[in-house]
């Protein structure tokens, strides 16, 4: 029993300094709380400001200026043998001329002739070869604007610059007004850029080339790394008996996952392309080197999902006579299934926005064709992100932003998909 | 016939036999008085291995073979051409043949003898497909043949098909160290192959790195310089500032979604920061070269810095933010598994929340955190996209992050994007810097594992 009226001598000094103290805790308290919401604030900042200014960027790259102007398909210029070789550019140009006559000068049509881009010729002769009956007649058809003039268009490149730093000169701008007041500029949608492939000018710079060898080398990726991913996750939970060989694999795959992308790369320039001689830029190589990669990242929640099913449902198996890869088969697989499926896409899902790797085997080539076999040159799409990132034509940067919009909202759709599977069928035990 | 479509082929065949073996088998024991020794799965699937498994690795053996032998043929077509020309020129001729075999140099620029050869190339190309597919559909007919014969109803086909199973999913999980084997003496003989000309203690010590090698044998300066010093410089000063980045935000918002936040706020925000990590890091390196770097240079210039286009800063800045994710999952892991006890104990104690997370909780966790910055710090040594696309390219020497410096992978990529023969001490250097790569992350790793191990309190 403790004397208690000794304990209780507070004097009000000591009551003010224990209140102060706590004040300066709380407040120590409060501050330790608003750095925590800081580093949120923070983050969800950076997340929202990193994919705005992607996709702000990326908006003009989705429409393009396209101009109406009466073009003559004048008998004289079309070939009768090949009309896919008839002179679609000269009539073009011939256009171009009857819209503009004051233009005379050598120096001046030249510029006129840039005013309209490359793909204008292809408008031409893909209208007319579709519509024979068109050929001497003079109809007004939409062709798309130069890049430059676009970007003037779009408010992009400013025309109040002095004429020596715009790229525009003031009679493209004079031509460009004249044209606008009457009314003869569209904007449309930029369907070029899902159904072309890569080209040097940027309005025609199309992805679907990317999109397709992004495909062959993700197929070639999931034949190799599912099935060897499952297979390994199964023998190293269910079957390996636990020595120091299935230690030693175990460990060994931990640390195949840390390793950094292009050590992958440098192993598949090594082995596949200076060892085999397999061809440099192909899906084949791509998806090998991306297979090897994944492995690791399919074997991982392979083996958490299989981990993650009861004992009792083995046990209860084998005891009614089941084998054990019955066992597997029947019982614990599809039960893992949904967990298997959510590993190997989230794994695919960071093989298809892997660049590193693939820029060591060549996968980063100017590839205008759509590449059709697994051998043939092909490029990927970050791939084409990264090149077009490098292109200093100013087009080219919305371009980029473009490419990245599609990118991310495929990944995002496929890392839907997963955690759509893993909510709907998961099952927790 | 090409790969894809002969491996079509072979799919259908295995269904095939698959169909027509578990039919076959079906239609037996229903004649039969015996039992099934194995359901008519089992009967299918082992004629599918039978068809199928040989023709496969034959396929397999000889995509990754023929190439060997087609290049080795066509140097001898070539070598018997051109008796007196060397190695070098004919490895050129043989890359010149193939490039005009795909059209990829206009026909008005090659010689007779290209010409020949490709016509040659082309015959070699075509009679190696076609044998080969006559050689996969032979073996795989023979393989039917010979798991048809065998089928009965009291044949042990699930015993069969198991024993193969259990090979194959052995083999499976040996690729993982194949591939560890492959990376490792493939970037150990490349490297060997580079000190031959270069000395070990200029690579790892040399304070000058420029690998042009000259184009002329009398060039100045030609000789190139491998001292990667500067190179290491540059890394430890972007993936010191990326940690000053993501260390705070990511640890700060791990304890604050942990402790702090209410299940709807967390519901939000943990996703949310993961999506940073699902982001690809071309992206990364896309916004640190044209959206952060110009703002920084730009706002560096405002208050009178002068920071290069190519700065350390931009890029150490995105990589941080791209380490967020990775540091907050990691620490969200171990603080939630500081047993809730620690948190009441000192809570009864009197202390508050702060407190309580400051005293205990954070020194409880320290050891995954640890292992999680550790972990952190090999992701940022090792990545490569936002240092291509936002670090510099010149190795420099310096300790100023407004400057522009190069980073080891930034080296291995400009090393070995382009056409170049692969002999060159310029494109071998690609590997011994691989090396230092591989053994420097995989050190990180093991360490972090180490830390965890060694000072994790077992609190249950």
């Amino acid at each position: 029993m403790t004397d208690i009226s000794t304990t209780c001598q507070d004097d009000t000094e000591q009551a003010a300094r224990r209140a102060a103290r706590l004040k300066k805790r709380y407040r120590a308290e409060r501050r330790f709380r608003f750095y925590g919401q800081a580093a949120i604030g923070m983050a969800g900042l950076i997340l929202v400001f990193l994919l705005g200014s992607i996709i702000f960027s990326s908006l003009p790259a989705f429409t393009h200026h396209h101009v109406t102007l009466d073009i003559e398909i004048s008998t004289d210029q079309i070939d009768d043998e090949d009309l896919a070789a008839s002179n679609w550019l000269g009539m073009v140009r011939a256009g171009l001329r009857t819209h503009f006559p004051y233009v005379t000068k050598r120096s001046e049509k030249r510029t006129l002739y840039k005013f309209l881009s490359l793909g204008a010729v292809d408008n031409v002769r893909d209208y007319v070869m579709a519509n024979p009956q068109a050929i001497g007649k003079t109809l007004p058809l939409s062709l798309p604007l130069s890049d430059d003039i676009d970007l003037v268009l779009k408010g992009l490149i400013d025309r109040n610059l002095p004429p020596d730093e715009r790229v525009v000169s003031d009679a493209e701008l004079d031509w460009l007004d004249r044209l606008v007041s009457e009314n003869r500029v569209s904007e449309k949608f930029a369907v070029q850029l899902f159904t072309n492939g890569d080209s040097r000018e940027p309005e025609i710079a199309g992805l679907k080339g990317a999109l397709y060898g992004s495909l062959l080398t993700l197929l070639v990726t999931l034949i190799v790394s599912f099935p060897l991913g499952v297979l390994a996750a199964i023998y190293l939970q269910e079957i390996a008996p636990k020595n120091r060989l299935t230690q030693l694999i175990e460990v060994n795959i931990n640390n195949l996952a840390a390793v950094p992308s292009i050590v992958y790369g440098l192993l598949g320039l090594a082995v596949f392309i200076n060892f085999f001689h397999l061809p440099r830029s192909a899906p084949l190589v791509g998806g090998l080197v991306l297979a090897l990669m994944t492995l690791p990242r399919i074997i991982i929640p392979t083996r958490a999902a299989f981990a993650s099913i009861p004992p009792s449902i083995r046990e209860a198996a084998l005891g009614v006579g089941a084998s054990r890869l019955q066992v597997i088969m029947h019982h614990v697989l599809p039960l893992a299934l949904p967990g298997i499926l959510t590993g190997t896409i989230i794994g695919l899902a960071q093989a298809a926005g892997e660049t590193a790797p693939l820029l060591m085997i060549g996968m980063m080539a100017f590839i205008v064709d759509t590449p059709t076999e697994i051998t043939s040159k092909a490029t990927v799409l970050p791939a084409q992100i990264y090149m077009w990132a490098n292109n200093p034509e100013r087009a080219f940067q919305a371009r980029t932003s473009a490419g990245i919009v599609v990118l991310l909202s495929m990944l995002l759709l496929v890392n839907g998909a997963a955690i759509y599977l893993r909510k709907r069928f998961e099952k927790r035990w | 016939m090409s790969l894809s479509s002969i491996f079509i082929c072979l799919i259908g065949l295995g269904a095939f036999s698959f169909f027509f073996g578990s039919a076959r088998i079906r239609k037996l024991s229903v004649n039969s008085d015996l039992k099934l020794h194995s359901r008519s799965v089992y009967h299918g699937s082992f004629l599918l291995i039978c068809t199928t498994f040989v023709p496969l690795i034959l396929l397999i053996i000889w995509t990754g073979v023929s190439p060997l032998i087609i290049d080795a043929l066509l140097e001898a077509f070539l070598r018997a051409r051109l008796p007196e020309a060397d190695t070098g020129t004919l490895g050129v001729m043989i890359a010149k043949v193939k490039a005009f075999h795909v059209g990829s140099i206009n026909a008005a620029f090659v010689d007779d003898t290209i010409r020949a050869a490709e016509t040659y190339y082309a015959s070699l190309l075509s009679q190696f497909a076609f044998g080969r597919a006559i050689a996969v559909i032979m073996l795989a007919l023979v393989g039917f043949g010979f798991g048809f014969r065998p089928l009965a109803v009291r044949f042990a086909a699930r015993h069969a098909v198991e024993r193969v199973s259990g090979y194959v999913m052995l083999v499976a999980s040996a690729i993982a160290i194949f591939t560890t084997i492959g990376i490792v003496l493939s970037l150990i003989f490349e490297t060997m192959r580079f000190f031959s000309s270069v000395p070990v203690s200029e690579f790892l010590f040399g304070l000058h790195w420029s690998p042009q090698i000259a184009i002329r044998e009398d060039q100045v300066g030609g000789a190139g310089a491998f001292g990667a010093i500067p190179l290491f410089a540059g890394t430890l000063m972007i993936t010191f500032i990326a940690m000053l980045v993501a260390v705070p935000i990511g640890l700060m918002s791990a304890v604050y979604l942990s402790e702090y936040a209410e299940p709807r706020l967390r519901a939000i925000a943990k996703p949310g920061i993961e999506v940073l990590a699902g982001i690809p890091t071309v992206v990364y390196g896309f916004f640190a070269a044209l959206v952060v770097a110009p703002m920084l240079r730009d706002g560096g210039a405002d208050i009178g810095l002068t920071l290069s286009s190519e700065s350390a800063l931009a890029a150490g800045l995105v990589m941080g933010i791209m380490i967020i994710p990775f540091i907050s999952s990691l620490s969200d892991d171990v603080i939630n598994a500081v047993p809730q006890t620690l948190r009441d104990g000192a809570a009864a104690l009197g202390a508050t929340q702060s407190e309580t997370i400051r005293q205990v909780v954070l020194p409880a966790a320290l050891p995954g955190i640890v292992s999680a910055i550790l972990l952190a710090i090999s992701r940022a040594i090792g990545e490569t996209m936002i240092v291509v696309m936002a670090a510099g390219v010149a190795a420099n020497l310096t300790a100023n992050p407004f400057e522009s410096v190069t980073t080891v992978t930034v080296q291995i990529v400009m090393l070995l994007v382009g056409d170049q023969e692969f002999d060159s001490a310029k494109t071998l250097a690609a590997f011994a810097l691989g090396l230092v790569l591989f053994f420097i992350t995989l050190g990180l790793n093991v360490l972090a594992l180490y830390v965890v191990n060694k000072y994790r309190e077992q609190y249950d």
